[in-house]
């Protein structure tokens, strides 16, 4: 199953705790915003992505199953 | 109280677990207020600073269970353990020990909702955390109120630099959110039409 | 001078004897009532035979949203009629609903009945609300049981991002119009989270001539690909601000003076710059336009004169579409500021000559921004920005040394700050189809 990080940027409010805990797949942009690598997240990574998930101070990351990801409106 | 009892014993018990609970919530406040407006510890990633918020307010569920407990096992005054979580029905000091429990629930209901967050969602999970800024204060007063520990010496400088922590941690909370821009401050008409005032006089 | 104006056929949105219709009676001598088909799927049937694609700037078939609104299981859906018309540039659907409200109500309830929705809801600019009598032309239909779901009118805050579907659910779930992040979309889980339908008010005007003369009528303007007509806001650098309706493939040299202008702004303020010699030769029509990057939008179409700068232009807009942002997106709310004044910089507006790496952090902030925000504001903004630095390159290298090679002038664009010029509604042969009237200061 391919597993992609995905930020609700509403939400997502510049902590940058997933960053801190996922760099192989998180960066921040020079205004402290996450920069998510779309790809699926490996399978030696998806503990680490699981706890930038639940960590993130403002549940704004998620996880999702399905491989369209999200769509803006 | 005279005499080594084990109920004696449960009581000090009590009230000494009653006072480290007190130091630890203020702890988790403060270091809540500190995520909540992503401020750092010297040397410690951002990272560490939400583990320790979440790892001492597990320590704080521990201290209060072993508060709540003592109290009710100690026979010498009548606390049911009804009343640990039912406001105001103790045979003892029913309004002190009343607010003890009004903040235990709102302390299990933040505890509860954030164990669960990732199943019940941002907002509800947000709206419940708000909670806490109402459990700690309560949380004071039942402790000033329970007993004379903290009237006096010592305990009373340590309540005194409790309120002084979270006083302090409002303060810089207020003030940090006007020097940083990049933090969300809510888009409404108001701030839009400060938008459109500043892009106009900025130029021809 | 201008082509020789193409004949289009009978205009079929805006009245052609030149008169508003927006007397009901006047509309019923004309149309008739409301059609209702009262076949469950009829009307999306014929709507998918004849093509109709949405006319607020997205070009989405209409068949397909009725079908996902009818089709969703989340409750009792709500059908919104958008003239939120939070362009500044775009005047048509105020004029569509000055002339030719009937027509958008008509299609409200048709559209109402082919999803079931229990409620409908005209969404509308704040400014516009008293001046276009809705509320009377509303309740005067259902009075007299022309409208079988009372329409709800509910202002429309005058804002860019007003119009954008899950603002919209938002303003009338009654909270802010703000963009939500997605999904669920407005289909599943719009007002109140209910399912919603979204359409522009042209395109119910649209669907109120399908529903009576059918889609092989509907198909006899325009293209096959791209059938029927479409209504345009016309910018050239003189006279007054337009509304035109046109059959799709109208060359754009029949809408606009081109023979004046250094380039062409089409699809609006998320839209493209076209060069003046390659946008003589295309045509009104997603397809004509896509080798431009460009697309029909929502119709919004200007001529720059040769008189103004380009660039100036491209950074008084970049401007407002910054401060427009809904504030939500870290990456939308700081990198827009950003681009606009790097933008401002490089069109000479902050007085003094730009840096060199002006040009090149713009494009950085442009890559950061792109398709980080929870609505597309910040990707349409990115897309003009892009084409203005493309198609007015010569004149960046003319002001990286200091010079502009057209004297700055008034604005030509509008952002909202300047008055609305009035003029009576007239229509005609395609080229000089409508004089757009709005008093008053936007």
């Amino acid at each position: 199953m391919a597993a992609r990080l995905q930020v609700n940027p509403i939400a997502c409010s510049g902590h940058g705790v997933c960053a801190e805990l996922l760099p192989e797949l998180i960066s921040l942009d020079e205004w402290g915003y996450p920069l998510i690598d779309s790809r699926p997240v490996p399978p030696g990574l998806s503990r680490s992505a699981k706890r930038a998930v639940t960590d993130c101070p403002a549940l704004a990351l998620r996880l999702a199953a399905d491989e369209s990801g999200g769509t803006r409106a | 109280m005279g005499g080594i009892t084990s109920s004696t014993a449960l009581w000090y018990a009590s009230r000494a677990t009653g006072v480290v609970s007190l130091v630890l919530l203020t702890g988790v406040l403060v270091l809540g207020i500190m995520v909540n407006r992503q401020g750092r510890l010297p040397g410690l990633p951002r990272f560490a600073v939400v583990g320790l918020h979440r790892n001492l307010s597990l320590l704080a569920v521990a201290f209060v269970a072993v508060h709540v407990l003592t109290a009710v096992a100690d026979s010498y005054v009548s606390i049911s353990i009804a009343a640990a979580v039912i406001p105001f029905v103790s045979a003892y000091k029913p309004l002190w020990l009343g607010l003890g429990a009004v903040s235990a629930d709102l302390m299990a209901a933040v505890i509860v909702t954030s164990l669960l967050r990732r199943f019940i969602g941002r907002r509800v999970w947000r709206g419940v955390h708000w909670l806490a800024y109402a459990s700690w204060p309560v949380a004071i007063l039942h402790s000033i109120g329970s007993s004379g520990d903290l009237r006096g010496g010592p305990f009373l400088v340590l309540v005194i630099v409790c309120i002084a922590a979270v006083a302090a941690a409002l303060v810089w909370r207020l003030a940090a959110a006007r020097r940083r821009p990049g933090l969300p401050v809510p888009a409404g008409p108001a701030r839009r039409r400060a938008q459109q005032t500043m892009a106009r006089a900025g130029g021809r | 001078m201008i082509a020789a104006p193409v004949r289009t056929g009978i205009p079929r949105l805006l009245p052609s004897d030149g008169r508003s219709h927006a007397a009901l009676d006047t509309h019923l001598t004309s149309f008739g009532p409301v059609p209702y088909l009262d076949q469950p799927g009829r009307l999306i049937q014929v709507v998918r035979d004849a093509g109709l694609t949405g006319r607020g700037g997205a070009a989405f078939p209409v068949h397909r949203k009725l079908e996902a609104v009818a089709a969703a299981r989340t409750g009792r859906p709500v059908a919104v009629a958008n003239a939120a018309e939070g362009e500044p540039a775009s005047r048509k659907d105020a004029t569509l609903l000055l002339t030719a409200p009937h027509l958008v109500l008509d299609g409200l309830q048709l559209t109402a009945e082919a999803v079931g929705a229990t409620r409908a809801v005209l969404y509308i600019r704040d400014d516009l609300r008293a001046s276009t009598r809705l509320e009377i032309h509303v309740s005067e239909r259902f009075a007299r049981g022309l409208d079988r779901i009372a329409v709800e009118v509910v202002s429309a805050p005058i804002q860019f991002l007003a119009g954008q579907e899950t603002a919209l659910a938002s303003a009338v779930s009654g909270a802010a119009a703000l963009p939500r992040f997605t999904p669920p979309r407005v289909f599943e889980r719009g007002v109140d989270r209910r399912p919603t339908l979204v359409q522009n008010v042209e395109t119910l005007a649209h669907v109120a001539l399908i529903a009576r003369y059918g889609s092989a009528w509907f198909r006899g303007a325009g293209l096959p690909d791209e059938p029927g007509t479409m209504l345009c806001t016309l910018h050239n650098a003189s006279g007054p601000v337009m509304v035109a309706e046109a059959a799709i493939g109208t060359p754009l040299a029949s809408l606009l003076d081109i023979s004046q202008a250094t380039a062409v702004l089409a699809g609006g303020y998320h839209g493209t710059w076209i060069p003046a010699a390659q946008a003589s030769a295309m045509a009104l029509s997603n397809a004509s336009l896509r080798p431009a990057d460009a697309s029909a939008g929502a119709g919004v179409l200007a001529a720059l004169p040769a008189n103004r700068c380009g660039l100036v232009e491209t950074a008084r807009v970049a401007r407002y579409l910054a401060a427009e942002s809904a504030g939500q997106c870290g990456p939308c709310r700081n990198g827009l500021p950003s681009i606009a004044a790097g933008l401002a910089e490089l069109a000479g507006l902050t007085g003094r000559r730009p840096r060199s790496s002006v040009a090149a952090d713009v494009s950085r902030w442009s890559r950061l921004v792109e398709g980080r925000g929870a609505c597309h504001h910040p990707d349409g903004t990115v897309r003009l920005v892009r084409s203005a630095l493309r198609v007015f390159a010569d004149e960046v290298r003319q002001h990286q040394q200091g010079r502009c090679s057209a004297p700055l002038g008034r604005p030509f664009l509008p952002t909202g700050a300047e008055p609305v010029t009035t003029g009576p509604v007239t229509t005609g042969p395609v080229a000089r189809t409508g004089t757009v009237t709005t008093t008053g200061r936007r």
